[in-house]
């Protein structure tokens, strides 16, 4: 039989009686049209009306406040009363236009916002006031000379900063060095074993990282120092010491960071590696390390960034020193720290501006370190910015926010 | 990562009555190679050195601390005053541990709402685009070294909260602890440096309490809202419930972070040891501030210093492992990193 | 202003000319010995018109979704049938305000419960949602809460006030079929029950704020066959008393439990819309478009 082209198929033949139509309906769709979005907004023009109203209202009624208790308190305290009354006055207008369980949410919302505003405030102020004392005395020379020969009486300018800058580089990588192997050690026993120590282990991380550097100061004099000094350089007051005495505290840290790294690193790699017949710790030697690897520089940054400005342990270890010490085992050894440290609490007004100085450099030396923490830590496993929705998906991502770096 | 275990000992046979009765499971042996058992054992020593140095630190630290309580004996624990001026000398620890419990106290009541609410705002009432950045916002308060923080106090914010607290005791005085003796200089005080120490605990419990609020299960905010609840609503009735054992946690470890707090309250508080109510005059001291300002004393000296640095090692060790345990075992601590 | 939280006339109860009378505080069809306890700040009582009229839905810039215009009549159990992926859920959240939670989410068109519009400019989400209520597809009783609180947990999320707790939440369990199983274990927390009473309990949660409408997505999805029995007798003694609106990816289960069906299609990355809508055993039986008629006998989907 010849075979029959579809068109000759008579639609009798093909379709049930009775149910299947007999051709297609017309589309009975609107053709598609241009289309503006709408997303409906919580926050309407009567609420930000409200809020301003509520505001001027609290200002002027604590200004009426003040003008009548002359035994005011300055600034602070008018924008705390202000403060208050613009809460109760909006608390108030809202109750009156929208009823109480309205009146509660927006009126919570507006605290909760002031309340991320005002701690935003100090860190600006303690940035701006670092650099403005700082940059007055801030040299170049400060990153070539060191404080050798320096008398007091000679301006802030003079002399520089160069053999803390090299102490801390040096006291920082040492200790980097000591505690980078087994902090991330101690990572991948928390998370790739399964040892019952687990459990206490972790505990005692968190507390090691919450301990006071001062005591890691005193531990590293009262274990090393005090007994071997008198016998060996070593042991004695040098940079070394204070390395020891930061790793103490930069050892959990690593380990915290390092170990969030390695749990967001999926099962999947893990189960894949060993149903090739690898070991576990081949696994995690070639997957589980190059996969959290730059999660792994920036665990180590965060570190050295947190050490950096440790001026505790140092005190018992490393001593100060006015002039350059490249050697970080024999002798005592100036830290950006110390440096500032030592200097104001010198009475003289160079003194101090010199410290400030160091200040200002000690702040941009952990505004750099953190910076490159943040670049390398960005999520470079996502495609560019364009995301392709999938509704659920969405939901869960926008009721919960991302887990990445948390 | 299961490695080949599959048997749960002490049930090899399945009682009568239950869906597949009478079988019995095998028991899969667990044969790890060579490389890992090294792998093993290199872990655990790592694990464990944590362990051993904690021990060896209170080890040292009481053993260098013996020649000082040997001489002062229990009147260590009961002494205000430390003096090593006058002989014999006479040390004792209650009047720096009166500051450093003050201090931290001043420091976690500020603190613990603000941390609260910042991190409440960061997870449930930020633009999602501004979350990230205001993060790094918290991150970087952190990420200041405190002897910032301590200069910054002290020539800055000082001048700034004396009117306050002049305020505080002409008005609120009749209050026992804003009580002040006429006349003494209101700078220097617990109140100031509670104040600055706060500000070095508020991104801990920030941080804390954001990465718990973000861990809430959608499922049950969703069914929140559903049911024609407001933001308020739902916080109240879903996140705060599930965060608290984080909230408690993260308090707690600011709390530690408070008392160990060491530069800053060098510059902040004249580190004379002293016991007094009035938190808004000029006066005390903290352990670790104390041990910092007299670092190259005598030998006596410095056993004396070993032994408080003892006791607030102490105490913020139980602090610390009290909040890690809490966290852990809360509801909403497993995977928060702290 | 137009407030949505007035008493107002609701569209007649069916077509059909079953009359229930007017509205009182007994919800119209509920057996009488079930007396459901007055409640003071909640919804208007009895079932409500939902209407969408060329509704549209955006996720960022991507269109998911297009001018869908169909009835959901009150009292009626309405299903949303269709392969995945074809808008139907992102169309549930549409009807009660939940999809503008998503960032870059935007909406066009109209739904209109009883004739109003509830993307106005004047109303509050959180109004809409204490009328149209919703069940999720996952249950989620508040894990934290007793059985008893988790039912009463809308009159608190929403300041309703009732004068009888305990017969409110007897009736709800009542009606969400879960009574008999959970009545000495009122105390125990949700999180302590079976998936399928848990789910119920969801339902119960939803009743209890006496809702014109309830949302289902995929309510039995996560179930045993057990208590995917129980939830769709549940859902049809709710008829005449609540409009239900179902999603759901059985068709047998939309043949079983709605009195009318719309079938929902997509084309590849193209927008969701409704091929055609028409009562349940129409749809199945004699559908007008052939695509119809290939789903609902599992050609394809």
């Amino acid at each position: 039989m010849t075979p029959e082209t579809p068109s000759t198929v008579t639609p009798e033949v093909a379709a049930p009686v009775g149910r299947r139509p007999a051709q297609p309906p017309s589309d009975t769709r609107p053709p598609p049209r241009q289309r503006t979005p709408r997303s409906p907004r919580n926050l309407q023009q009567m609420d930000v009306v409200t809020a301003v109203a509520a505001a001027i209202s609290g200002v002027s009624l604590s200004w009426l406040i003040f003008g009548v208790l002359t035994n005011g308190v300055g600034w602070f305290g008018f924008l705390v009363v202000s403060f208050v009354l613009f809460l109760g006055i909006f608390y108030v207008a809202t109750y009156d236009r929208l009823g109480r369980l309205a009146a509660v949410d927006r009126t919570i919302t507006v605290a909760v916002t002031s309340g991320m505003v005002v701690v935003a405030i100090p860190l600006i102020l303690v940035v701006s006031y670092v650099v403005i004392r700082g940059l007055p005395a801030l040299r170049l020379g400060f990153f070539a000379h060191s404080q050798s020969g320096v008398t007091p009486t000679e301006p802030a300018t003079s002399g520089g900063g160069a053999h803390a800058i090299v102490g801390t580089i040096e006291q920082v990588g040492l200790a980097l060095l000591l505690s980078f192997p087994l902090g991330v050690s101690c990572a991948i026993f928390l998370n790739e074993s399964r040892s019952r120590l687990r459990r206490t282990v972790r505990i005692f991380v968190d507390a090691m990282s919450g301990m006071p550097s001062i005591v890691s100061g005193l531990f590293i004099y009262a274990t090393l120092i005090i007994p071997l000094a008198k016998d060996s350089d070593l042991f004695s007051f040098n940079g070394f010491m204070a390395s020891l005495a930061l790793s103490v505290t930069m050892m959990p840290t690593i380990c915290r960071s390092v170990e969030v790294v390695l749990r967001l690193v999926p099962d999947g790699l893990r189960e894949a590696g060993l149903a090739l017949g690898s070991s576990r710790a081949r696994v995690v030697w070639s997957v589980v390390l190059p996969t959290a690897a730059s999660g792994l520089a920036t665990g180590a940054i965060l570190g050295i960034a947190r050490e950096a400005g440790e001026t505790a342990p140092l005190l018992y270890t490393a001593f100060g020193y006015n002039a350059m010490n490249w050697n970080p085992f024999k002798g005592p050894q100036e830290s950006l720290p110390l440096f500032i440290y030592r200097f104001i609490r010198e009475p003289l007004e160079s003194s101090i501006q010199r410290g400030f100085a160091g200040a200002l450099v000690l702040m941009l030396l952990i505004l750099l370190l953190f910076g490159i923490a943040r670049a390398l830590g960005r999520d470079r496993t996502k495609a560019r910015r364009r995301r392709r929705f999938h509704p659920i998906h969405t939901l869960s991502v926008a009721l919960s926010p991302a887990r990445g770096r948390a | 990562m299961a490695d080949g275990v599959l048997s749960a000992p002490g049930l090899s046979t399945v009682p009568p009555g239950r869906p597949g009765a009478g079988r019995t499971r095998r028991e899969v042996l667990r044969q790890p190679g060579r490389i890992d058992r090294l792998f093993d054992r290199f872990t655990l020593a790592a694990g464990v050195t944590v362990l051993v140095i904690m021990t060896l630190i209170g080890v040292f630290l009481f053993y260098q601390s013996r020649h000082a309580l040997a001489k002062e004996g229990t009147s260590f624990f009961t002494r205000i005053a430390w003096q090593v001026s006058v002989y014999p000398p006479k040390i004792g620890v209650v009047g720096l541990l009166f500051g450093t419990v003050v201090v931290a106290l001043i420091a976690v009541v500020i603190a613990i709402p603000l941390g609260v609410t910042v991190g409440l705002y960061i997870a449930e009432y930020a633009p999602v685009a501004a979350k990230k950045g205001l993060q790094a916002v918290i991150d970087l308060l952190a990420a200041i070294p405190s002897i910032l923080f301590g200069l910054w106090g002290f020539y800055f914010l000082s001048a700034k909260i004396v009117p306050l607290s002049r305020w505080m005791t002409t008005h609120l005085g009749w209050i026992p602890i804003f009580h002040t003796t006429a006349d003494a200089s209101l700078t220097d005080s617990f109140f100031i440096a509670g104040i600055v120490v706060s500000l070095m605990v508020i991104p801990i419990v920030a941080s804390i309490t954001r990465a718990v609020f973000a861990q809430t299960p959608p499922g049950e905010k969703e069914a929140a809202l559903a049911l024609g609840s407001t933001r308020w609503g739902m916080v109240k009735t879903v996140v705060f419930p599930f965060g608290r054992g984080g909230i408690i946690g993260g308090s707690m470890l600011g709390l530690g972070r408070a008392l160990g707090e060491t530069i800053a309250v060098v510059f902040l508080l004249p580190q004379v040891p002293v016991v007094s109510r009035q938190i808004l005059q000029e006066g005390g001291a903290t352990i670790s501030g104390f041990i910092a300002n007299r670092a190259g004393g005598n030998p006596f000296t410095v056993s004396g210093l070993m032994a408080a640095g003892l006791v607030l090692f102490i105490i913020t060790l139980s602090t610390n492992l009290i909040a890690s345990t809490i966290v852990s075992r809360s509801r909403s601590g497993v995977g928060v990193d702290a | 202003m137009t407030n949505l939280t007035s008493p107002a006339a609701h569209g007649a109860p069916s077509s059909d000319g079953a009359d229930s009378g007017p509205p009182t505080a007994q919800i119209p069809g509920v057996a009488s010995e079930l007396r459901i306890p007055e409640l003071i700040g909640g919804p208007p009582p009895g079932a409500a018109t939902l209407e969408a009229v060329d509704a549209c839905a955006w996720f960022g810039d991507h269109l998911v979704l297009e001018g869908v215009t169909m009835v959901m009549p009150a009292g009626k159990v309405t299903a949303l049938i269709g392969p995945s992926g074809c808008g139907k859920s992102t169309f549930l959240r549409l009807l009660n305000r939940m999809h503008e939670l998503i960032p870059g989410a935007a909406m066009d068109g109209e739904i209109r419960l009883d004739g109003v519009d509830i993307y106005g400019n004047n109303i509050r989400a959180q109004q809409v949602r204490t009328r149209i209520g919703m069940v999720f597809q996952k249950p989620n009783p508040f894990p934290a809460m007793s059985v008893r609180d988790n039912v009463l947990s809308g009159l608190k999320l929403a300041s309703i006030k009732c004068s009888d707790k305990d017969a409110l939440v007897e009736v709800s369990l009542m009606r969400a079929g879960l009574w008999r199983e959970v009545r000495e274990r009122l105390d125990q927390p949700g999180g302590a029950l079976s998936g399928g009473q848990q789910q119920r309990l969801c339902i119960a949660r939803s009743l209890a704020v006496a809702p014109n409408v309830l949302l289902m997505d995929e309510p039995c999805s996560a179930l045993d066959p057990t208590s995917t029995r129980r939830v769709e007798e549940t859902i049809a003694e709710l008829r005449e008393q609540v409009t239900v609106v179902i999603v759901t990816h059985n068709m047998q289960q939309a043949n079983r439990v709605s009195d009318f069906c719309a079938f929902f299609l997509a084309g590849e990355n193209a927008p969701g819309y409704v091929v055609e809508q028409g009562p349940t055993t129409k749809m199945f039986d004699s559908p007008d478009d052939p695509r119809t008629l290939d789903y609902v006998e599992g050609r394809f989907g």
